[in-house]
């Protein structure tokens, strides 16, 4: 029953490599707001604190920065290492993207990362902050290019076929201004700044409550909470929305196995928890809000919603129940998100979060979670394409190596998964010991300077 | 010039910057347990690429995007027939970054020591590969009729049509690419730095001078053997002389900058004589992107091109990127302190 083949060692190589490292360039983008935000509060509002902050938080940022570099490179050759079919045909199409990142994002990142994280007594506070500007601006670009990459093979625009079955780029401006790419960039990006305001609340919350560095703990927890809760809420509305809608327009076979809507009716209810049966194509144990499913998708209650059994059996995402799951466990997650950060806002609002120990425990707690619902956001994007490479135009099947055997695909996999458990500890290791010395700790100049005096 | 030949160029222009750029980073790991003999020494060494590697690296990724985008069929063909050694440089560059990024993250001595020694160990390891990986790409590998190849580790270590990565063709080339890039380091540590380890690099740069010289003939003489298409491509096109004159000029420009004990010239000049060598690597193949064992079987740039209309409107964007990328290196290379001492940054 549980045999592999060939395929599912492709996927699960590039689904492995690709969830681990996306864990830190989630983190990379979202804080690298942050500390805009925090740069802005130290250079403009003349606030030490701020500036403290910002140091304290860029030496996280540097740490996470080398994880999201060293498990990315391996993420941009793996389309050639075990997808070689697809490349052939569609590398002349995500290569421009991915060269691109390259050229605009990453060197802009690199050059000034250094800058931001050593270049505070050599630079002028404005240089400094500027520095600072131009990270988030590479790291958000950097995010921009790789959905665009991937907004293509969920909905290909701007390409042609040519009689070897090859796609080219034949409108490069159409390719980059993809309507899905904008659309789930702006749910993707305010994903990560889901993590990033969560996290900095999470540790903000464990110094209030272990009663350390409470001037900055204050601060950590005040803008991680405005703009976690500003996240949250554009998570849902609208970007969450729309979205949802360009699913329903474009992949309705994946709308309806996401949601575990199985057979096509008007007034369609909306499963909030239950197990998805694809053998009696019925949910067990469903929690139903009626209609709310046709209400939500066309504002009509009657509204018809068709089900997977209109599709083709050959259209149907494979792996039905576990996209049902990584799409109610995202949406169950935001909900989530939104309440405990509006609770949080009300009661920094009226002046009582920062003495209010339950809601602190419950922030301090949140971390791993905005990390579980961008990972099963991601899983209900790339499962719900299948059984699409490129969506309606070629199957996954079709696209990995030819001339790879499934031996040699585990030999790599068993050897990042291995290295990949070594970097899990050397981050969890050194995060710890970063958030253990503390916002007042010397910076690294500093560790420099006072190491050869 | 046809625009497939433009983008072969671009491509091994971006290439060629890694391997100088990144090259460096390289050398400096690989020569760094020859030159720093201390702790602090050793933190120097480290501290004087800190702020660029990664910068460096970045165009590896810029190279291979812009290969995957120009050259669909090269990217799809290679990165898959080089399934093993691609797996085996994409892990030895994870213990590369850590080594240097890991060292400066806790000050004990044992913490220090293990990553001081990832780092040559890797960068040593990754300047043999990719010196490899050059001796592959120039020997042509074993592709079939249906244009696909699957590399194994090694075979009998002899050139002939069953092929492996490592045969003593392709691991003289490694062993050539390992000297270039540890003189090239210690180039980069001689003026960049100041101290015991600056001096210990430049009697080392001067030493490996004629080590690279020796190699170099030999494997120049190996190659012709075991590669005649380069001597066809220099009969068709002699201009392209240019560039091994050229590499040859910067070689000896770099050994008597040397010997004045000019060493950021010296520096320059070795980057010039890799780029310029690796240019007619890449000269001597062309038109071929991968040539195989098979001639005729090889992948030209044209059967490897994506269409007409992608590769010119690709010209809209490369060339502003390549011109900002440009920038930012000039920028960052000038803000860099010349001759930093032990405890400085």
């Amino acid at each position: 029953m549980f045999r592999m083949d060939a395929l599912a060692y492709h996927r699960f190589h590039f689904g492995f490599t690709i969830t681990f490292h996306y864990l830190f360039p989630q983190l990379t983008m979202g804080l690298g707001f942050l500390i805009v935000v925090l740069k802005y509060l130290g250079t403009y509002r003349n606030n030490q604190v701020a500036n403290e902050a910002a140091r304290f938080w860029g030496r996280i940022f540097g740490l996470n920065f080398v994880m999201g570099v060293v498990t990315g490179i391996p993420m941009e050759f793996q389309f050639g290492t075990n997808w070689a079919r697809f490349s052939e045909r569609a590398g002349g199409v995500i290569g421009s993207s991915l060269a691109m990142e390259g050229l605009f994002a990453f060197f802009l990142e690199s050059t000034f990362l250094y800058l931001l994280l050593f270049g505070e007594k050599k630079l002028s506070p404005k240089m400094h902050f500027a520095s600072a500007v131009c990270v988030f601006l590479g790291s958000w670009l950097s995010g921009f290019f790789i959905v665009v990459t991937n907004a293509w093979m969920q909905h290909p625009v701007g390409y042609e076929l040519d009689g070897a079955g090859r796609f080219h780029v034949n409108d490069l401006g159409a390719y980059l201004t993809n309507p899905w790419a904008f659309v789930a960039y702006a749910h993707t990006m305010t994903g990560s700044l889901v993590t990033g305001s969560f996290v900095m609340a999470s540790v903000g919350a464990f110094y209030l409550l272990s009663k350390k560095h409470t001037e900055h703990a204050k601060l950590f927890v005040k803008v991680g909470v405005v703009v976690g809760l500003l996240a949250s809420l554009a998570m849902a509305m609208p970007t969450g929305d729309m979205q949802a809608r360009l699913v329903v327009k474009h992949q309705p076979v994946t709308f309806a196995a996401m949601e575990g809507h199985f057979k096509t009716e008007d007034s369609a209810g909306l499963v909030l928890i239950g197990q998805p049966n694809t053998e009696t194509m019925t949910v067990d144990n469903p929690l139903v809000i009626p209609k709310a499913l046709s209400f939500m998708t066309h504002q009509r209650w009657d509204a018809r919603i068709e089900g997977l059994s209109d599709f083709p059996k050959s259209e149907w995402p494979e792996r039905i129940p576990l996209l049902y799951y990584a799409y109610h466990a995202m949406v169950g997650l935001g909900t989530m998100f939104m309440a405990l950060m509006g609770l949080a806002a009300l009661l920094l609002w009226r002046k009582r979060l920062f003495t209010t120990r339950p809601v602190l425990w419950a922030l301090m707690l949140a971390l791993p979670f905005p990390y579980i619902a961008n990972t099963a956001g991601w899983m209900t994007t790339e499962l719900g394409r299948q059984p699409w490479i490129v969506y309606g135009l070629m199957r996954t099947e079709h696209g990995s190596s030819a001339n790879v055997s499934t031996g040699n695909v585990l030999f790599s996999l068993l050897g990042f998964m291995g290295l990949y458990a070594l970097l899990a500890l050397l981050f969890f290791f050194i995060f710890t010991r970063i958030v253990a010395s503390g916002p007042n700790a010397p910076s690294h100049e500093g560790k420099h300077e006072e190491a050869h005096a | 010039m046809s625009l497939e030949t433009l983008w072969f160029c671009f491509a091994a222009l971006a290439l060629a910057a890694y391997v100088v750029l990144d090259g460096f980073d390289l050398g400096v790991g690989l020569v760094s347990p020859l030159v720093a003999k201390t702790p602090g020494e050793r933190t120097l060494v480290s501290a004087s690429i800190g702020p660029v590697w990664d910068g460096n690296e970045v165009w590896l990724l810029a190279s291979g995007g812009t290969i995957a985008f120009a050259f669909p069929k090269l990217y799809a063909v290679s990165v898959s027939g080089f399934y093993l050694p691609v797996m085996l440089l994409l892990w030895l560059l994870v213990f590369r970054a850590l080594g240097i990024e890991m060292r400066h993250q806790m000050s004990h001595p044992l913490w220090e020591e293990a990553w001081s020694t990832a780092f040559w160990v890797s960068s040593l390891l990754i300047a043999l590969f990719l010196g490899v990986a050059l001796g592959n790409v120039v020997r042509g590998v074993s592709i079939d009729a249906e244009g696909h190849f699957f590399a194994p580790l090694w075979t009998n270590l002899r050139v002939g049509d069953e092929t492996g990565v490592l045969d003593w063709y392709t691991l003289s080339v490694g062993v050539l690419a390992v000297t270039v890039l540890g003189m090239h380091g210690a180039l980069w540590l001689g003026h960049r730095t100041r101290g015991p380890a600056a001096e210990r690099s430049i009697v080392l740069a001067k030493r490996a001078l004629w080590v690279v010289l020796l190699l170099l003939a030999l494997v120049t003489a190996a190659t012709l053997f075991v590669q005649p298409l380069i001597l066809t491509s220099l009969r068709a096109r002699p201009l392209g002389a240019i560039l091994p004159v050229g590499a040859l000029a910067c070689l000896a420009t770099s050994g008597f900058s040397l010997r004045r004990n000019r060493i950021e010239r010296a520096f320059w000049a070795s980057s010039g004589f890799i780029a310029l060598l690796f240019g007619s690597a890449a000269f001597g193949v062309y038109p071929y992107v991968l040539p195989a064992r098979i001639p005729e079987h090889g992948l030209t740039a044209v059967a490897a091109a994506t269409s007409r209309y992608a590769l010119t409107a690709g010209l809209s964007w490369w060339i502003p990127g390549l011109v900002l990328a440009t920038g930012y290196f000039v920028f960052t290379y000038r803000k860099l302190p010349r001759g930093l001492g032990e405890g400085e940054s």
